[in-house]
């Protein structure tokens, strides 16, 4: 009899104290906000080190990075799952404005992307212009002196690698048929994952493939690949990031006011510093330029331009209808 | 092939166990929950549904048995896809806001195991002999009372099921992945942390994770075949608090 009254007792104890320590060790509910991303903020750690930075300066809310690739981070905003958008494809952005899911669209940071390929160089590309290389490469790929390693996910650097075979006069469909001489395989492969998981794939392979140049300083230096840099960057190869919300009207998770205070966040002084700072420490040179910072400060003209030209929608950041109660976002 | 990121991962998995590293213990815990949840849902739904297919006859039992039979190796990324367009808020059952979440993540991983209790419980009635079933109800036992002596004497196969579909749930990475997105601090796991670092070529990391994840699951069944058929004996603590000696 004793021996079962013990047992139950500590049993009621047991279930007690699980309930009491949840209990108390519950989280504090804060507000939370979801942002569907491109994967190479992701892959970098910055977005990281941007959560940080946010929640010190507004710890009422949760920030969630869905890392994805450009294409399905929209889709996941189309759906409603998400709240606002970071990204790095014009085109993509545009759409996505002109289709009423987005409002207040903001560039915030921009880099570039170059070509990477094996250290022994067999199509020997080093030093050409991007157009220049991908040419080189389509002649040799056949030849077997030459792989490609393709994002092959919509992404945003797959769409810009997509313009820069199509700015060459090359035509994809035709390239992604063809064989190496002698064998059954591609010469032009497609990944379909992040940029990270592509560079490994590129560097298993001794592969040439477009990377920003962030993401591949990143898997460099932590030794993961060991592919260098063979075509440097340009006007041809800008990479622009853009911050989007959803619009309110649209999207039903109602987190549109917190989207905006990072929107405002990652515009302000404090936010265009984080991206001047990021991986100074660990490179030597920051990952990602502040957009808004270099605009103000004019201090390369030339670079101003490109991104004007390249990422700026009917001369604007944001064309005036699809801004939404934006005060002084855009000066 | 180099050994060097299993011998890291070893190292680095008895320093982080060691070490009580806060975000490994956040994501032990949190594959414990969401499979967890997910056996108890997943039990409550599909001990009944096993006992009833197992002990009546009826039109359509054989298919119905090769239907929870097949369901067991439905493919987790088709499963996860179907629950994420119907839970996503453009879906149907969008208003729920379980994407993106633990619960989701339980339910979506239930779902997934609710065929494999189905399927053992379903096999272990069946082996038992079916006059222990007449016998019982001779003696004056009422469905319910002879559903339960049935599931008592073939209790073995009702803890291998539960154990099992169990042990899936914690290793599942497609509706982990699918539904949850692997936020980190809200719905990362250790198998979607496995994958993620595997992909950043941490693989030094990535094995320490997976040494973690098989020492849960081993100490789990160990304990649990331990209560089972170890000092207590076989039902032994049932009996305890039953008040026998």
């Amino acid at each position: 009899m004793r021996q079962r009254t013990m047992v139950i007792i500590v049993a009621i104890v047991l279930v007690a104290g699980v309930g009491a320590g949840w209990y108390l060790t519950r989280p504090i509910p804060k507000e939370s906000l979801i942002v569907s991303t491109t994967s190479s903020l992701y892959d970098t750690g910055f977005l990281d080190f941007l959560k940080t930075n946010f929640e010190k300066k507004y710890p009422q809310y949760n920030v969630s990075f869905i890392s994805q690739g450009t294409s399905l981070a929209i889709q996941t905003a189309k759906n409603g799952d998400a709240d606002m958008v970071l990204v790095h494809d014009p085109t993509q952005e545009k759409a996505f404005l002109t289709d009423g899911y987005g409002v207040n669209r903001k560039i915030i940071a921009y880099n570039f992307y170059i070509m990477v390929g094996p250290s022994a160089d067999p199509a020997e590309v080093t030093g050409l212009g991007p157009l220049e290389a991908l040419k080189k490469i389509a002649a040799e790929g056949p030849k077997g002196d030459a792989v490609w390693v393709s994002r092959g996910d919509n992404s945003g650097t797959h769409s810009k690698e997509k313009a820069l075979w199509k700015l060459a006069g090359l035509n994809l469909t035709v390239l992604k048929a063809q064989k190496v001489e002698g064998t059954n395989n591609p010469w032009y492969l497609e990944a379909g994952t992040t940029m990270g998981a592509t560079l490994q794939l590129a560097n298993q392979k001794n592969a040439y493939t477009l990377t920003d140049v962030a993401t591949f300083l990143k898997y460099s230096k932590s030794g993961s690949i060991q592919l260098v840099k063979v075509v440097d960057s340009g006007k041809d190869t800008l990479n622009v990031y853009s911050a989007i919300a959803c619009n309110p009207a649209k999207n039903t998770r109602g987190k549109y006011e917190v989207a905006m205070v990072l929107i405002r966040y990652l515009a302000s002084d404090e936010g265009q510093a984080l991206f001047r700072d990021y991986g100074v420490q660990d490179f030597g040179l920051a990952l990602f330029k502040p957009w808004i910072t270099t605009l103000k400060s004019n201090s390369d003209p030339t670079l101003i331009q490109w991104v004007k030209d390249y990422a700026y929608i009917e001369g604007s950041d944001c064309p005036t209808q699809y801004r939404l109660n934006a005060g002084d976002l855009y000066g | 092939m180099s050994w060097q990121p299993i011998l890291d991962g070893l190292g680095k998995a008895a320093e982080l166990i060691l070490s009580g590293d806060r975000e490994v213990i956040e994501l032990t815990s949190r594959s414990l929950q969401t499979a967890g949840y997910a056996t108890v849902m997943a039990g409550l739904v599909g001990l009944p549904l096993g006992v009833l297919i197992a002990m009546r006859q009826f039109r359509g039992k054989r298919f119905v048995k090769t239907l929870f039979n097949a369901l067991v190796g439905v493919p987790t990324v088709t499963l996860g896809l179907f629950l994420y367009s119907l839970l996503s808020r453009s879906g149907p059952l969008g208003f729920l806001d379980l994407l993106y979440t633990v619960p989701g993540i339980a339910i979506g991983e239930a779902i997934l195991i609710i065929p494999i209790v189905v399927s053992f419980v379903a096999s272990a009635i069946e082996a038992k002999d079916v006059q222990l079933r007449d016998l019982v109800r001779t003696l004056g036992a009422s469905e319910l009372e002879t559903s339960l002596a049935v599931v008592r004497e073939a209790s073995s196969g009702v803890s291998l099921a539960l154990i099992s579909s169990f042990n899936r749930a914690f290793a599942e990475l497609g509706i982990a992945t699918m539904i949850g997105a692997n936020i980190r601090g809200l719905t990362r796991v250790l198998t979607t942390a496995i994958a993620l670092e595997t992909a950043k070529g941490e693989l030094g990391l990535s094995f320490a994770l997976s040494f973690i994840l098989l020492a849960v699951v081993l100490s789990l069944n160990f304990l649990v075949s331990f209560l089972q058929e170890g000092r207590l004996g076989r039902q032994g603590w049932l009996r305890l608090v039953m008040g026998e000696r």
